[in-house]
């Protein structure tokens, strides 16, 4: 094996890993906020908003992410709807999640027990307030698991924003291998890099689900 | 006699095809207490919680001190904004506690002060602990739910009921799902309130409370409220043949 290529290339891997954690949060956040409000409205929303929102959710789980980035990238611009290609795939990654995140938060709502919501509602509470003090803080806590879960496959989806040039990790490491014929190496490298971004989320979430259910559970003694 | 708080008068309730109250008179007069019992699915829980309108009743009427609850005429529904506001008058108190369980004893009893009577954080936080107090709960203020015994729980319960100053409670089984022991506690909460002359209307199978509290006693069997009378009345000497079976099962299962 030789390493001695990366002395070459480090930097545009640095750079490559780099937009692929921007393309990857990016996609995380804006697909969690969208899945987010989706749940709310399949949750509140008039039943044919709920109906058009679930065939939504079926296209885009029901379709390969390859595709429906194709679909944006190349079929975009005969809708008039022309955008570079990080763009692009930050909205392609956006979309593809949303109905993911969206099907997690549905459940963690209905984890909320259904008489919580009718202590609030007993007291005179409005609805929007139900919402914002008791559904959400309490559904997100049980989607929490699942919310991270789901972000750590998400990561794994940016590679294939390599195909619309999106000059992310693989597509760095891709043209590496062109160049020097060098694939085991650069895939280790590629390896490497995924594995550090898992192992940090990973971490992460679990700082996070101790650090909200601190209190939700009963004391162990 | 002064106008009922509550007056109950010839509700009707459906789930379906399934008759779940049928034709329910009754008067809750204001600083009485009034224990609904019954066997397992006659509708106690029904009637309590068509009271706040957490249940909606088909037809018939449901006035809280004269002011018809859930709809503005019969067969109309009030703005949710005109039932929230007379769910404010009315505390409820559930079997399972029903604590938010991300929020302190204390924020548990303000955010109702906060979110529904516009109180500031402060005042609110006042009122909740004086409310924790009466409950015998000034030293928990600052436990979440998760770090509550049953009987504590359900104090708390209580006093987020207290704290928005209602002018009816409705408890519905409020210690059916206690350890035996700590059912005493809550009771003697309950009863403080009712000495107090507090307005209640509770759900219970704690025949000892109805008999030494309640003013009142109300049996209901499949729907039908079979009978309303002074707890010496229902329980001691009952008429009717399906209380007399209710009080022996009753008595049977309780004996050792
Ligand atoms: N949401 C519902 N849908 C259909 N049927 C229901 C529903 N809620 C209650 N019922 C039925 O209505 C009847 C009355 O129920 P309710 O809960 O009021 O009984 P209960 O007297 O409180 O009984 P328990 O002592 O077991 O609490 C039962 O037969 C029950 O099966
Ligand atoms: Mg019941």
């Amino acid at each position: 094996m030789d390493f001695s290529i990366f002395l070459q290339y480090g930097p545009a891997l640095l750079k490559g890993f780099g937009i692929t954690v921007l393309c990857w949060l990016a996609g995380t956040v804006f697909g969690m906020t969208l899945g987010l409000v989706v749940a709310l409205i399949q949750r509140y929303g008039p039943r044919w908003l709920g109906w058009i929102i679930q065939a939504y959710i079926e296209i885009i789980r029901g379709t390969p992410f390859l595709v429906q980035l194709f679909v944006l990238y190349y079929g975009g611009p005969l809708v008039g709807l022309r955008l570079d290609a990080l763009p692009a795939g930050i909205l392609g990654l956006t979309v593809y999640g949303s109905p993911y995140f969206a099907e997690i938060f549905r459940s963690g709502f209905r984890a909320v027990p259904h008489g919580q919501i009718e202590a609030a509602r007993a007291i005179g509470m409005a609805e929007l307030a139900i919402v914002r003090r008791i559904l959400l803080p309490l559904g997100l806590v049980s989607s929490l698991p699942a919310l991270v879960n789901f972000s750590i496959i998400l990561t794994k989806e940016t590679v294939i924003l390599s195909i619309i040039t999106v000059p992310e990790l693989m597509y760095q490491v891709g043209r590496m291998s062109a160049e020097t014929f060098r694939y085991l190496e650069t895939n280790l490298v590629l390896a490497l890099f995924f594995w550090l971004l898992v192992e940090a989320i990973s971490r992460v979430g679990r700082r996070l689900e101790a650090r909200i259910t601190k209190h939700l559970v009963e004391e162990r003694t | 006699m002064q106008a009922a708080s509550v007056d109950i008068r010839k509700v009707n309730k459906f789930y379906g095809p399934f008759h779940a109250l049928k034709d329910i008179d009754l008067a809750i007069q204001p600083g009485k207490v009034t224990c609904l019992i019954g066997p397992s699915g006659s509708g106690k829980s029904t009637l309590l919680r068509c009271i706040n309108f957490l249940e909606e009743y088909d037809s018939g009427e449901i006035r809280i001190d004269g002011e018809m609850i859930g709809y503005d005429a019969p067969g109309r529904r009030m703005p949710g904004r005109k039932l929230r506001g007379m769910r404010r008058a009315i505390g409820m108190v559930f079997q399972q506690f029903n604590l938010w369980p991300h929020m302190t004893a204390r924020e548990n009893v303000a955010e109702g002060l906060i979110r529904v009577r516009g109180m500031s954080r402060a005042e609110a936080g006042e009122r909740a602990a004086e409310a924790l107090e009466k409950v015998g709960l000034g030293d928990k203020m600052a436990n979440h739910p998760s770090r509550l015994s049953g009987g504590q729980q359900q104090r708390v319960a209580i006093a987020r009921a207290i704290a928005m100053e209602p002018r009816v409670m409705l408890f519905d089984e409020p210690t059916s799902a206690l350890d035996p022991e700590l059912v005493g506690e809550v009771l003697n909460v309950m009863k403080a309130l009712a000495t107090e002359g507090m307005t209640m209307v509770v759900v219970t199978h704690e025949m000892g409370f109805a008999a030494h509290v309640a003013d009142q006693v109300a049996f209901m069997e499949k729907g039908e409220l079979v009978g309303v009378d002074s707890p010496a009345r229902i329980l001691h000497e009952p008429e009717d043949a399906r209380i007399q079976a209710f009080l022996r099962t009753y008595h049977e299962r309780n004996s050792f």
